[in-house]
């Protein structure tokens, strides 16, 4: 790989029992160990077979909208004063964000796995509905846990799922969060591995779910490389994206890991403050442990009690960050910084004011940074944002937090 | 099956006394630490041969409703991992001698330190050492310090381990090994679950050295009674936190109503 100083970075591939390093792996009651196997060889046999590849492929283009454009924002670029921001459109997506990639990879799998049911959690919701539509559009059931929490602060994507044919399941126990949410869909899973798949809906969990979901989702970084060299030139110099699980980061970063010019930051929810419960930036406060499978960052207290989380975006609002993050951290090829509620919201209106695109509120975590880092650089460097998603869903949240009446 | 430490000479005892060993289950601190320090000296007194003390946890993700809640009962009131050793080596300096393994979440011991969490429970009067969420694959490290603390590991087999992974949980387990009635998670089911005998058998066959105990979802003395003719020991944890939760709600005492059912069950672990 080509770059200014020399050697390519080697991206970090989970060995055998799934592990980047010291994090990932398999933490799971026993009962799960051999349907993961199972999930491991099928999901292996799939990504080899050019048949499944070009069905997927095919539905991405034909139903997801794929390829999604990068856009140079211009307005917002020159109102910061520095670096041109260019944006990776996977709000552009059917369904809103860019979870459907995973969504439609993981339904497929199903299907050739011979199951018939599908359990999924969401936390914005927006996992929930890409699942749903996937399951729609292949026949499959769909029941979609999702915390009491949530269900309140995304209630247009509870509707939406159940247009869509899904049970929306809320979940009463604990936080009542996506943390909690991930919880009852386990709890399902262990009772219904022999007729049930469970789409995972970020790149966390116990192996393979972590390399699967990355996979699915890396079309947006091999896009987004292309698109870059053909729009710029070159590569873009810094590549931004919010982190709940993160998906979307390592979906935009995974292609551009072995260009070492190439900087990434994930940005994770500062919430209202850095004060234990009152965030999700798991780099920082957060310290190795083990949560829902696997072992990475976690936000949990001296006895390895889980924290509860806090960000006004729900799709960041949980304690755990996956493994393969972790892992790049320690290696240092990629760095992670929060964001609050607040710098979040306005960069919401933000961009909906300078380019016409309303964020998700996961979205404006990046959208935030970046805006700020612009203003940092020279107007000769540039950055690559990815529009994880669009936020229609977020609308109503919003006009509340503010006082406005619908 | 040679009897090394106090979890193997119940199982032997039992065995001899034509039994299955009864083995109890009870969650750490629920509702408070006072309220275990009472439960488990009843528990033994009414007949519980081995008590599994669960360590509460934020996300029990292998339990259902009545652990989950109790689960926040004890964390509410303060009870965490080292709470709960304490309240284990309290009983242990007043002369409680009953075998009992801690059932946890790994997380927990990861906060501990591995080895410190040994060295710990050891110290406290623990004799073994469950972790649910801890396949073989990632437990090696822990069990071997455990050994080297003279604690048992014990690992859980289910119906959908195929015979390698059985043979792999029984060669890190020592004291017993733990088979999953059926897949799922914790508690009470109204009928067994079909083929658990033959599944029982199968484990006997893969793992000949070692008590075989099953668990999840036990609840009545007729189901003891069923699994007490093919099975080393018999688990029994939702039905006594819930006969817990209900008499606390009744403004009876817990321990009581606990004790009263492990009477009952204990008297249907005779092998027919
Ligand atoms: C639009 C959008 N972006 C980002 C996220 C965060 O997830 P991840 O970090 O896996 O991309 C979500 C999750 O719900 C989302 O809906």
């Amino acid at each position: 790989m080509p770059d200014a100083n020399g050697t390519a970075f080697r991206p970090p591939e989970a060995d055998a029992q799934g592990r980047f390093g010291a994090f990932g792996g398999r933490f799971v009651p026993e009962t799960l160990m051999a349907p993961l196997e199972e999930l491991t060889r099928a999901y292996k046999d799939a990504r080899r077979d050019p048949a499944f590849r070009s069905e997927l492929d095919g539905l991405l283009k034909t139903y997801a909208g794929r390829p999604t454009p990068l856009t140079y924002a211009k307005r917002l670029s020159e109102s910061q004063g520095g670096a041109r921001i260019f944006l990776k459109r996977e709000d552009l997506l059917h369904t809103g964000a860019h979870k459907i990639n995973n969504a439609l990879g993981q339904a497929l799998l199903t299907k050739r796995m011979g199951k018939t049911r599908v359990i999924a959690e969401t936390g914005a919701g927006q996992h929930g509905v890409a699942a749903a539509t996937a399951c729609a559009l292949l026949g499959l059931e769909c029941v979609v846990y999702m915390g009491a929490v949530d269900v309140e602060r995304q209630a247009l994507n509870v509707y939406r799922m159940k247009l869509l044919g899904a049970t929306v399941v809320p979940v009463m126990g604990g936080t009542r969060t996506l943390k909690d949410a991930i919880n009852e869909a386990m709890r399902d899973w262990v009772a219904t591995t022999a007729t049930t798949h469970y789409i995972l809906g970020s790149v966390l969990g116990p192996h393979p779910f972590p390399t699967m979901v990355r996979d699915f989702h890396s079309v947006i970084g091999r896009e987004a490389l292309a698109q870059s060299r053909k729009a710029l030139g070159k590569l873009p110099d810094l590549l931004v994206a919010c982190v709940g699980g993160g998906s979307n980061a390592i979906g935009l970063f995974r292609e551009f890991l072995p260009f070492r010019d190439v900087e990434m930051v994930g940005v994770e929810a500062g919430g209202r403050s850095l004060a234990p419960g009152e965030h999700a930036a798991r780099f920082g406060p957060g310290s190795v442990g083990v949560l829902h499978g696997t072992r990475t960052l976690i936000l949990q207290d001296a006895d390895g009690q889980v924290l509860p989380t806090h960000s006004v975006s729900a799709g960041l609002d949980y304690p755990a960050v996956g493994p393969e993050h972790a892992r790049l951290a320690e290696l240092g090829r990629t760095r992670y910084v929060s964001v609050s509620d607040e710098a979040a919201l306005a960069a919401f209106h933000r961009l909906a004011e300078t380019e016409g695109i309303i964020p998700a509120l996961e979205t404006a975590h990046a959208v935030a940074w970046a805006m700020e880092e612009a203003r940092r650089r020279p107007k000769s460097a540039t950055l690559l944002v990815n529009l994880s998603g669009r936020g229609d869903k977020d609308v109503v949240s919003v006009a509340r937090r503010e006082g406005v009446e619908l | 099956m040679s009897p090394v430490n106090r979890i193997g000479r119940a199982f032997a005892k039992a065995r001899t006394s034509g039994r299955a060993a009864l083995i109890v289950f009870v969650e750490a601190g629920d509702p408070d630490p006072g309220t275990t320090r009472r439960l488990l000296p009843a528990l033994a007194e009414a007949g519980a041969d081995v008590i599994e003390l669960g360590i509460p946890f934020s996300d029990p993700l292998a339990d259902g409703p009545v652990i989950q809640r109790a689960s926040e009962r004890a964390l509410a009131a303060g009870t965490t991992l080292p709470a709960a050793l304490s309240v284990l080596a309290g009983l242990r300096a007043a002369r409680f001698t009953t075998p009992v393994v801690i059932f946890s979440y790994v997380n927990p011991i990861l906060a501990m330190g591995e080895a410190e969490f040994a060295h710990r429970a050891a110290e406290a009067g623990a004799d073994g050492v469950l972790v649910t969420d801890l396949p073989p694959e990632e437990g090696r490290h822990l069990a071997s310090v455990l050994k080297s603390a003279k604690l048992d590991p014990v690992y859980l087999v289910a119906p959908t381990s195929p015979d390698a992974r059985i043979r792999r949980a029984g060669s890190l387990s020592r004291g017993f090994l733990y088979v999953v009635s059926r897949a799922g998670i914790t508690g009470a089911r109204a009928a067994l679950p079909e083929g658990l005998a033959a599944l029982v058998s199968r484990v006997r066959k893969q793992v000949p050295r070692l008590p075989v105990a099953v668990g999840f979802g036990l609840s009545t003395p007729e189901q003891v009674r069923e699994v007490a003719a093919f099975a080393d020991g018999v688990v029994v944890g939702s039905a006594i936190v819930a006969a817990m939760e209900a008499a606390g709600a009744a403004g009876r005492d817990p321990v009581e109503a606990a004790a009263a059912l492990v009477r009952a069950l204990a008297a249907a672990t005779l092998k027919v």
